[in-house]
């Protein structure tokens, strides 16, 4: 039987603010344990909290950034539920009037662009960490991250397959660092995915059971998890079985999910409209002050890039694909660099060296500079694309070394003096009589043996193109 | 020192009559004659308030003394103040120590004055006779068989007993005016977000409002001037300019329309009570003012309106008292839910745990909107029976208690007979108004207290009013026979 794939994803970026969501505590990463557990983190009596305005700003960015409505008025919420980490007992969140409402943000899949609904995103606060283990029969609680500003940005179940899952994550994760909300570091957490997912037969219309897929922290893993998942569901089906509402966790060892709650030990978490805080109103001018300070978003960019550089669909989108790579293709490009070879090399050599060593474009050991002058020497003829390969992989073991220093001693500088390959191709062309007679004769092949002959002359260094039109206007006379 | 109004000890010490450390010296002994049997004081602390008196006198000497400078006031135990214990009356925080101050307390620390200690209180402030306290109840110094009223209950009994010149309260549904009336002395709930929550442990968050407790209308107001103000660290602080609430007590009420809603004169007030509130407003009619029929139709719905709202907002704001970070954590436990269980079993008293209970069964899926959805709306309705009758008159009266001091147990097994104790008061908390209760007589040696409604942030007006009455009668000066 054939089924359709249905799944949609709730994402937890964790805003790129200095201090928490309702307090002045500092939200760094990594530091000693309870070290920002302030007395509001920590749930004293009598605490209250105190909205950060810059985790609002950067809803509104967001909201922005993907064409939705901004709300007027919003109203934070608690969600009521017990555990060590929480320490109010209640988490700070948005439920009934998000502050961000329905927009969109589309997706390469292919050639073919495909929107994806965004349903809302919404503020909370982010809870601590319990961690077993270090002590005999006690648990630690670190209230560090608790308080964290969070922004949940929630999808309409619009894609299809692990390949759509992860290419809106990329995309979304693009986003939030391009707008400057998030850090997107996913090792430490900042971008946590929970993905639903649910198959249903071909063409039905009514939506599958869904089990959600907690806290995917990197991209290969919702890859994973979705392709098992869905495995799990379609032969559970096939084999006459029902797939019950569930919270699972994906345990990227065995590569397996494994069932956390079921929907009947699901929380009832009581939300009601927290009255510590006022309900959060955004005028039409604010919204106007932080758009006029918002970034041509990767989609104008692509769009321009195409238009106004000739780049093609593929080589936009990769440029646009973070905003790291748009910056080192800028300053390529700054420097001189024509935009076309600029985006091959890019996405060519340099990302798959990158990829290969899991380098970040942004510690490149390669940098623009030392990348745009091996470019304009293959601009301005002084070697071919091939040598320039050759090059760019010895630039790659050995950065400090110039880039001429690396053409003289390999030798690869070409020959694209014309009286020099004049002579070449005059040698060439009494040595081989035989060819050049075939060529007269109508035996077009023979003209390319020719070029190779001069070529391998020249010792390979002669400059093709040149090559090529002297030798058509020898036979040719 | 016994009997001196603020503004008289403040001159006082101001004319170097007495020291501040004098002062504080002579309200702590009377705080240890007297608490043995009153046990209005959870906490007294004669070292940190002596210090404290000694600074003071070290600003008065230096010149930089502002009114309150050198008082010692009582605090009741649900303002948080660093290095004091601070219990909320409860057993889940007998061993809480604060590492901070409230934003009350930093006023009156700011201002000068004393800590003379920490009252005793209705647990978590759920209560109106101070009977919840897990440090026993507090007595009522008219006569010490009946409650004190509560939750305020300590702060009333120190003002009332003369052990404090004045104390801070607070009021969720009526808990600094129903012991005012209970205890006979002068107490002024003021609009919501006049003064800052921060630091004040939460019972309801929509509804809890901080005020002074004091013997005359005249105290509040230089109490207010102390404790009102704008504060950043609460988000439903108004951000209002400072008035000063002693410069209109002495305006002329001629003319002004006093509004008598029917409502407060049917069935469960007391008809000895009544008769004392109807003299009153009779001598406020000889004073020029004049008494309009109003009514407020929804105020039926008041009692059952509180007991989902409030309740639903303790469920949630009492759910940190885990046993995981501070305060009472049960000696042996197996697992985390046992722990969770046990601590919250034992830490915390019946009518807590009655009112968590309610709140989390109103806020629950299916019954939310029956329940929480509907007493909003109630809670609108009621705010706008006050609005309209705004439209007709200037201040709202009325009784603050539907009766006098009740005997200590008596409504002790009938949780509803108690709530209904707030049947006067609750519907201004649920509108946000500030309002008073100043004494107006007594039925059987116990005193009876009048109620000042006045719209929202008409604190001057209402206090210019009550001080009118308390400069043409003395009920207010009368104080318990016996405690000495």
């Amino acid at each position: 039987m054939d089924w359709d794939i249905v799944i949609g994803i709730e994402t937890h970026v964790q805003l790129r603010t200095n201090t928490k969501q309702f307090s002045g505590a500092s939200t760094k990463y990594g530091s000693e344990p309870n070290s920002q557990a302030c007395l509001v983190s920590m749930a004293y009596p009598g605490v209250l909290p105190v909205l950060n305005k810059e985790s609002v700003n950067s809803a509104i960015r967001f909201g922005l950034a993907i064409d939705a409505e901004i709300a007027s008025k919003s109203i934070f919420a608690r969600k009521n539920y017990f555990y060590p980490d929480l320490p109010k007992g209640y988490q700070i969140s948005q439920f009934e009037l998000p502050i961000v409402g329905k927009g969109k943000l589309s997706i390469d899949i292919g050639d073919e662009s495909k929107d994806i609904r965004i349903l809302r995103a919404h503020l909370e606060e982010d809870a601590g960490k319990s961690s077993h283990g270090f002590l005999e029969g006690k648990s630690g609680i670190d209230l560090n991250r608790a308080g964290t500003p969070l922004l949940e940005i929630v999808t309409e179940p619009d894609l299809n397959s692990a390949e759509e899952a992860v290419t809106y994550a990329k995309k979304l994760h693009n986003l939030v660092q391009w707008i400057g909300i998030c850090d997107g570091n996913m090792q430490e957490g900042s971008f946590r995915c929970d993905v639903n997912v649910s198959v249903k037969k071909k063409g039905s219309t009514v939506l599958g059971t869904r089990r959600e897929i907690k806290n995917l922290n990197s991209f290969r893993f919702i890859k994973q998890a979705v392709d098992y998942e869905v495995n799990w569901q379609i032969e559970r089906l096939e084999d006459g079985g029902k797939i019950e509402q569930a919270t699972i966790l994906f345990n990227p060892e065995s590569g397996e999910t494994k069932s956390m709650r079921s929907k009947e030990e699901a929380n009832d978490y009581r939300y009601f409209p927290d009255p510590d805080l006022l309900p959060l109103v955004i005028s039409d001018q604010d919204i106007a002050a932080i758009k006029k300070l918002m970034p041509e978003l990767p989609e104008e960019m692509k769009t321009r890039f195409k238009k106004e550089l000739g780049l093609s669909g593929y080589d936009a989108t990769g440029i646009t694909s973070s905003r790291n790579v748009t910056k080192y293709f800028l300053k390529l490009i700054d420097l001189g660099a024509s935009p076309k070879l600029a985006a091959n090399w890019i996405l060519g050599n340099l990302f798959s060296q990158l990829n290969d060593k899991n380098i970040d474009i942004l510690d490149s050991p390669i940098i623009p500079e030392q990348l745009s002058v091996l470019i304009s020497r293959i601009e301005d003829g002084t070697i071919s694309n091939n040598a320039a390969k050759k090059v760019f992989e010895i630039l790659w073991k050995n950065t400090t070394k110039e880039v001429d220093l690396i053409i003289d001693e390999l030798g690869l500088k070409q020959i694209s003096d014309s009286n020099e390959i004049d002579d070449i191709v005059n040698k060439v062309l009494k040595s081989n009589l035989t060819m050049v007679e075939e060529f007269k004769s109508g035996k077009n092949k023979a003209f390319n043996a020719l070029i190779g002959q001069v070529m391998k002359a020249s010792k390979g260094k002669a400059n093709p193109a040149q090559v090529s039109a002297i030798l058509k206007e020898k036979l040719s006379k | 020192m016994l009997n001196l109004s603020l503004k008289e000890i403040s001159n006082a010490l101001e004319e170097k009559k007495f020291t501040s450390v004098e002062l504080t010296q002579f309200f702590l002994n009377r705080v240890k004659k007297h608490n043995p049997s009153l046990n209005a004081f959870i906490t007294v602390d004669e070292g940190k308030s002596l210090a404290m008196a000694e600074k003071s006198d070290q600003l008065i000497q230096s010149g930089k003394k502002s009114t309150l400078t050198g008082i010692p006031i009582a605090q009741k135990d649900i303002f948080c103040a660093d290095g004091w214990k601070t219990t909320c009356g409860s057993k889940m925080l007998d061993n809480f120590i604060s590492p901070y101050d409230s934003t009350v307390i930093n006023k009156f620390n700011n201002a000068g004055a004393v800590n003379l200690g920490k009252t005793n209180m209705d647990e978590f402030a759920m209560g109106s006779s101070n009977e919840t306290s897990y440090f026993g109840p507090v007595k009522n110094p008219w006569n010490l068989d009946c409650v004190p009223g509560g939750s305020s209950g300590g702060s009333a009994v120190a003002v009332a007993a003369r052990l404090s010149p004045a104390a801070t309260g607070t009021d969720t549904g009526g808990s600094i005016r129903q012991p005012a009336s209970l205890c006979g002395f002068t107490g002024l709930k003021p609009t919501y977000g006049l003064v800052s929550r921060y630091g004040m442990i939460a019972f309801a968050s929509s509804l809890d409002q901080a005020g002074p407790m004091a013997i005359s209308a005249e105290d509040c107001a230089l109490m207010l001037d102390v404790m009102t103000g704008y504060d950043e660290r609460d988000s439903t602080s108004l951000n209002r300019k400072k008035e000063n609430y002693s410069n209109s007590l002495d305006n002329k009420i001629e003319g002004l329309k006093i509004g008598i809603p029917k409502e407060f004169f049917e069935d469960g007030l007391d008809s000895d009570v009544q008769k004392l509130i109807e003299e009153a407003l009779k001598q406020y009619e000889e004073l020029g003012a004049q008494i309009i029929d109003i009514s407020l139709p929804n105020n039926h719905l008041a009692i059952p309106a509180y007991y989902v709202i409030a309740p639903a907002e303790a469920s949630s704001n009492l759910s940190r008292y885990d046993g995981v970070r501070y305060g009472y954590r049960t000696k042996e436990y197996d697992d985390l839910m046992d722990m969770y269980f046990k601590t919250r079993q034992e830490g915390f008293g019946d009518e807590v745990k009655r009112r968590i209970l309610i709140g989390t069964y109103v806020l629950s899926a299916g019954y939310f909107d029956a329940y929480y959805l509907k007493a909003q709306k109630i809670r609108r309705l009621i705010s706008n029976d006050f609005k309209a009758a705004y439209e007709k008159c200037d201040v709202i009266m009325g009784p603050s208690a539907p009766s006098v001091a009740f005997k200590s147990g008596d409504k002790q097994e009938d949780p509803l007979a108690m709530y209904l104790q707030d049947i006067f008061t609750i519907s201004t908390n649920l509108a946000g108004l500030p309002a008073m209760s100043i004494p107006a007589g007594f039925v059987n040696e116990l005193p009876v207290g009048l109620q000042l409604i006045g719209n929202h942030f008409e604190e001057s007006k209402i206090l210019n009013v009550a001080n009118v009455y308390q400069k043409n009668t003395d009920w207010h000066l009368q104080s318990p026979k016996g405690i000495d």
